[in-house]
């Protein structure tokens, strides 16, 4: 099938000839490239030296000598190099030696039966032509006959009634499943879920983890407290609240901070908390220095400026931290003024800020 | 009654003994930089109320005296001895009330899983969650645990050394402390049975470890697969 000759589509056949163009117009050849055939056989040492042919020889059995032993040393050290529970070394020596012995099995096999191929095994390149993915004309024709006969013998097309409502039913059952998607999704709106947070007048602010509360006296010049609401254990879903409610406390100078208008009762004497959660994709910001009071995310490096109520001075991060307004209660245990005032953590769809 | 007066007026010659050569020695060596009554210059922040574990820190792990002005005071050899600490310490100690040095009970603590627990919430966003430190910003770093005495882990969370946040008694009870401690020195005993830990510096250098010989060993497979035969 090789040639000019017009082949049928879906062939796949190889042109080596240009194909002839009319005179006078200007058609350029698909083929633009000649193929140069294949280069001419260049004989290994193995073909030329029977010296270098046993070698080679020798070396694929090595070889495969070699994957035998590691097949029997997986054997071997199954049984030498039990698991005991518990002992963390046990597990590692038992992984690390079945690990060898599986490598060497599988590795031998696989590098001698390639080296043998490239090796000794005869060297001469050849193209195989595809074949025909169209069929016979009689077996297309019979394929046919088989499509009518099943349509009779079926009535397919003859009972209209049980066929459509055959394919109503097939288009039907798909829709039960796609309702146990709507679980996925909280039962609440989310975007209420998202914008709200634990916090609310007068909720004390907490030690994380054991939930014990914190007194302003508690909260020394450099220190850095992890806080969670007191009543996170309360809560119905405590990992989900956390990821929200979570807020890096710190005391600095009062003199040191820069409060804007409106947030001036937000801070007690210094002591202020802001969002763990970072604005870009929601880590928790806790890396604070305390010397420079800049606090730094781990996962892309935004950098937040607590004494510039938490300004982004670098990083990917487009806004600052949200500051949580706290006040003192009675007993002098730090309590929340309110809730957040806007959403925590990175954005959504649905934030209008 | 006489025995006890005495032995009494004995230590309180040691105590004011070791004070006098503190104040000497913290002449000679800190108070180009601190001042002479340690109460800080422009290079230098003001030494009272930082109390005897905050020198027992920054002078027994070497990092002060500084060796020059850069982004953090870095650990290096030791400078002085035990002795010269001591009374290096009961003379800062003795300008103004601060954190003392802890005692051998608050070193060791039997309750690791806590310690642990309250290591990754207050340590390891910047030490690591094995303790094998990390980058802060413009140069200042982390530094890794293991190795460090306990006592110097213990006054660094109480003293808060440079930008370490400082970890009172009221947030980190002095046994949490110690089973931070505990936890720390665990860590550092048992190894790594999973094989080579590259550092415990979590994808970084298992990524690069993977890009340069997981991937350069199938590159070099598919080389020789696809290469002729000589």
């Amino acid at each position: 099938m090789t040639g000019t000759d017009g082949a049928e589509p879906g062939t796949a056949v190889e042109t080596h000839a240009p194909k002839p163009v009319s005179v006078g117009v200007a058609v350029i050849s698909d083929d633009a490239v000649e193929n140069p055939g294949f280069p001419p056989y260049r004989p290994r040492v193995s073909d030329l030296d029977p010296a270098k042919e046993r070698q080679n020889e020798r070396r694929i059995f090595w070889l495969f000598l070699a994957s035998m032993v590691g097949s029997v040393l997986a054997v071997v050290a199954y049984i030498v190099f039990p698991i005991h529970e518990g002992d963390m070394g046990s597990v590692r020596l038992n992984n690390l030696f079945l690990g060898l012995g599986f490598a060497l099995g599988l590795l031998g096999i696989g590098f001698g039966a390639v080296h043998w191929a490239k090796s000794l095994m005869h060297g001469h390149e050849e193209v195989e032509q595809r074949h025909l993915t169209r069929g016979k004309p009689e077996t297309v024709a019979r394929a046919g006959e088989i499509f009518t006969i099943a349509n009779e013998e079926s009535g397919f097309t003859r009972r209209k009634l049980i066929r459509n409502s055959l394919i109503g039913a097939l288009a039907l059952a798909p829709l039960s499943a796609l309702v146990i998607f709507r679980d996925f999704a909280p039962a609440d709106n989310p975007v209420t879920l998202l914008k709200h947070t634990l916090w609310e007048e007068g909720v004390r602010l907490a030690r994380d983890p054991s939930g014990a509360p914190i007194k302003a006296s508690d909260v020394t010049l450099g220190s850095v407290f992890h806080v969670i609401p007191e009543n996170l254990h309360e809560s119905s879903h405590p990992l989900e609240e956390k990821a929200k409610a979570a807020v890096l406390l710190m005391r600095l100078l009062p003199e040191d901070l820069n409060v804007s208008e409106g947030r001036e009762d937000w801070n007690f004497r210094g002591i202020v908390a802001y969002s763990k959660i970072c604005t870009h994709v929601g880590c928790p910001v806790a890396l604070y220095e305390q010397q420079t009071h800049h606090l730094l995310c781990p996962c892309h490096q935004s950098q937040f400026d607590i004494t510039r109520e938490a300004a982004v001075i670098f990083g990917p991060a487009k806004r600052p931290l949200p500051q949580l307004p706290i006040t003192v209660d009675e007993e002098g245990y730090l309590v929340a003024r309110s809730d957040f005032h806007e959403p925590v953590g990175p954005s959504f769809w649905e934030r209008s800020l | 009654m006489t025995s006890a007066t005495s032995a009494d007026a004995a230590s309180e010659t040691q105590v004011a003994k070791l004070t006098a050569d503190g104040e000497k020695l913290f002449a000679a060596n800190c108070a180009s930089c601190h001042g002479l009554q340690a109460q800080g210059t422009e290079d230098a922040p003001t030494l009272i109320g930082v109390g005897a574990a905050s020198v027992d820190f920054q002078v027994g792990t070497g990092r002060m005296p500084m060796a020059a002005q850069g982004p953090q005071a870095e650990k290096k050899p030791v400078q002085f001895t035990d002795e010269q600490i001591a009374a290096l310490a009961a003379w800062v100690a003795s300008l103004g009330p601060g954190p003392s040095i802890p005692e051998a009970q608050y070193l060791e603590g039997d309750d690791l899983a806590t310690g642990a627990e309250l290591f990754r919430i207050n340590c390891a966003m910047c030490h690591n969650v094995a303790g094998a430190g990390g980058a802060l910003t413009e140069g200042k770093f982390a530094p890794a645990l293991a190795g460090v005495e306990a006592k110097h882990i213990y006054e660094a969370m109480i003293t808060g050394p440079q930008n370490m946040p400082v970890f009172n008694d009221a947030n980190i009870s002095p046994e949490d402390k110690a089973n931070i401690i505990s936890y720390l020195k665990y860590v550092e005993e048992s190894g790594s049975p999973g094989g080579l830990d590259l550092g415990n510096l979590g994808p970084v250098s298992e990524g690069l470890f993977v890009w340069i010989f997981a991937l350069g060993a199938i590159v070099a497979i598919t080389i020789w697969l696809t290469a002729k035969s000589n």
